[in-house]
């Protein structure tokens, strides 16, 4: 009988400090990662973005993307644009004519929208819906102009990958983590000083 | 037909009557019918003449653009004009699409894996687990893409740790600490019916034949590799390894390169033979998970009540986690088997010195995956003649003007951190090696037939086959045979055969 009870008594000791390590660990791993996400303040979440000083436009945004249609599009800060008349984004090195007929323009998918505001300055806006992030038109206007196209990862059509693919085949590095909460690096006319 | 000037838009409209003033007011003005001045475009440049001014305007001009195109500066060679009546347009900036917010995904996952946890030891009920194995992956892998998960979520709580820039997110921390915290107590539960990896392959576990020990051993050596190599790598902040090879995430997300749809598919092909081939063989996270499930308290035991030897649970698990009971061994060789793990207790050490030996010496093909190593290389190729023509990568650091004598010293800098990183690799790899051979020569005792803790993903099928269950349950009279498979009364084969027709609910 009292062997029994010995043997009992182990047992439960046993269980008792399996039960606490097992505690002891649940408490050091939560406690661990929590140190971890509060340690930079907020643990918000990260979103990838393209730092438009650094990208040169090579366009392996437009075939990277782990979507069909690359969340990568080109945007226009349009307080830098010089309202050309011979945009450099917009046209071919050689145009016919200063026209939007398709043999003119540089945009693959005719994506650039241009219309004329007054004399000598036209408007060039992006549709969205068409534009494919490969960057022709970033390569001219920052060769010949402002530089006001730049490329950005479109955050509504983001799927914020762990590692970005396109992050992986950017030759110049250019991608980076920024904040969710700032998820934009947009070229501003007033940022340059 | 003239040509229009493409730095300012002015076309010179020479024989035109009304000829306008086009005025390009990045430059001097000038009036239509002048040749247009370009200094940036050849093709154009070379069909107009040019006066002494002009020329010297295009080379002040040619000067001005070689000096701002560097690529860092925002150029403004055609400053923005004031428009009295226009309303410039806003530049459209749409706020992250997140499928899920942070906190409905960590609720679910929380839900998951306590229902999972339910279904396995308390309910017990395979059925369940097999339901709640596909709805894991309709919503963690078709909708959610299967991002974020746990599996590489050790990439950013190790990045955490080393990088001092990078906090990980909390939903990212959550997902990475609930599994293990869940599998502490209840054994590998996430495995069996969250994870949307291991709900792939457990839905295509068709035809499994078992493993031989050896092969199975050695191969899950592998994921503790992997393991190490994901965490190198993010550690050193040079890739996240085990997102970009996660083999079944272009399914997920109906869309990867044609490469990695191969090798998910070579996966689901050998997975349909050997149960889950990357859980076993390959998967970090399931590294990390065996070790913990090894402590578990609550793990999932196969005969409710006295085991009858009947084999069905060994004859059915697909992943070879079942563990037979031990056979009596002789004192002579329970004596050599002690002698043996004190040899092997005493070697470990030399196992993890020739590991971090080793592991220095893969300084260079570990540090080529980082890219300014990479460019490092290449501009020092470039320079020396060694390569042929330019790539972008170089082209793009040129136009930085950055020294290369920087970018070696950076790249010298990181090879040596690569140097250490390797070494501590190697350590580990030969910790692993040492711990799976003292493992092995430690003898257990097993009285009937258990899951291996660390091996079984608690999937169920065990004790949905078991015969005691099937008593217990209700669903045959009373347990069949006493004896390991006895003859013609060992109705358990019958028995299978009706419940794999079952299976699928």
């Amino acid at each position: 009988m009292s062997h029994q009870q010995d043997i009992k008594r182990i047992m439960h000791r046993r269980a008792f400090v399996g039960n606490a390590l097992r505690v002891a660990g649940a408490l050091g791993i939560g406690g661990a990662v929590a140190g971890l996400t509060v340690r930079k303040g907020e643990g918000r979440p990260w979103v990838w973005q393209i730092d438009p000083s650094k990208c040169i436009a090579c366009g392996n945004c437009a075939t990277h993307c782990v979507l069909d249609e690359s969340a990568v599009k080109c945007t226009h800060s349009f307080g830098m644009c010089g309202y050309c008349d011979l945009c450099t984004g917009y046209f071919h090195p050689e145009p016919i004519a200063l026209n939007s007929g398709a043999e003119n323009q540089l945009c693959p998918t005719g994506a650039i929208r241009r219309t004329f505001v007054e004399d000598p300055y036209f408007e060039y806006t992006i549709d969205e819906r068409l534009c494919i992030g490969c960057g022709k038109c970033v390569k001219g206007c920052n060769t010949f102009g402002n530089g006001s196209l730049f490329l950005q990862v479109r955050h509504d059509r983001c799927q914020h990958c762990n590692e970005c693919s396109i992050a992986i085949a950017c030759p110049s590095q250019a991608y980076r983590r920024v904040p969710a909460d700032q998820p934009y690096l947009l070229k501003l006319r007033e940022a340059k000083g | 037909m003239s040509r229009p000037c493409p730095l300012s838009g002015h076309r010179p409209k020479v024989g035109r009557e009304k000829a306008r003033v086009r005025v390009c007011r990045g430059g001097p003005r000038r009036r239509s019918g002048t040749p247009c001045l370009t200094s940036a475009a050849p093709s154009v440049h070379n069909r107009v003449r040019h006066g002494v001014l002009d020329l010297r305007i295009a080379i002040a001009l040619l000067a001005l653009w070689t000096l701002l195109s560097l690529p860092a500066l925002a150029v403004e060679r055609f400053p923005p004009p004031d428009f009295s009546n226009h309303q410039l347009p806003v530049t459209t900036v749409p706020p992250p699409q997140f499928a899920a917010n942070p906190y409905v995904d960590v609720a679910l996952l929380a839900l998951a894996l306590a229902l999972a946890s339910y279904l396995a030891i308390r309910r017990r009920s395979r059925r369940g687990l097999f339901l709640l194995t596909i709805a894991s992956l309709v919503w963690f892998g078709f909708i959610r893409h299967g991002c974020i998960c746990p599996v590489g979520s050790i990439q950013n709580v190790t990045l955490a740790i080393f990088d001092r820039a990078y906090a990980v997110p909390w939903a990212v921390a959550a997902f990475f600490a609930l599994p293990i915290l869940f599998t502490l107590f209840f054994g590998r539960t996430f495995c069996a019916s969250v994870c949307p990896l291991g709900a792939v392959q457990e839905l295509v576990a068709l035809w499994p034949v078992k493993v031989p020990a050896w092969v199975d051993h050695s191969l899950g050596l592998l994921s503790y590799v992997y393991l190490g190599l994901g965490v190198l790598f993010s550690a050193t902040g040079t890739a996240f390894l085990i997102c970009r090879y996660d083999p079944f995430v272009g399914f997920f997300r109906l869309a990867a390169s044609a490469n990695m749809l191969i090798f998910g598919a070579c996966f689901l092909v050998v997975g349909a033979f050997i149960g889950r081939p990357y859980c076993r063989y390959l998967c970090p996270y399931g590294a990390l998970l065996r070790l913990v499930s090894r402590f578990s308290k609550w793990h999932v035991k196969i005969p409710p009540d006295e085991c009858i030897r009947c084999r069905l649970c060994e004859d059915v698990c697909p992943y070879g986690a079942i563990r037979e009971p031990t056979v009596a061994t002789a004192v002579t060789e329970r004596r050599r088997g002690r002698r043996r793990l004190a040899v092997l207790i005493g070697l470990a050490p030399l196992w993890i010195a020739l590991g971090f030996w080793l592991g220095t010496r893969l300084e260079v093909p570990l540090s080529e995956l980082h890219p300014t190593i990479r460019l490092a290389d290449r501009i020092r190729q470039e320079q020396t003649g060694r390569v042929q023509g330019t790539i972008d990568a170089s082209d793009a650091f040129r136009n930085t003007g950055r020294a290369p004598a920087d970018l070696y010293r950076q790249a010298l800098a990181l090879s040596a951190m690569f140097r250490t990183a390797g070494g501590w690799f190697g350590a580990w790899v030969g910790l692993v090696v040492a711990a799976k051979l003292i493992h092995l020569s430690i003898r257990r005792q097993r009285n009937d037939y258990q899951p291996d803790r660390s091996g079984c993903v608690s999937c169920g099928r065990c004790f949905w086959y078991c015969p005691v269950e099937q008593a217990k349950q209700g669903w045959i009279q009373e347990v069949p045979g006493t004896g390991p498979l006895f003859g013609e009364n060992s109705l358990p084969a019958e028995q299978a055969a009706g419940r794999k027709m079952d299976l699928s609910p």
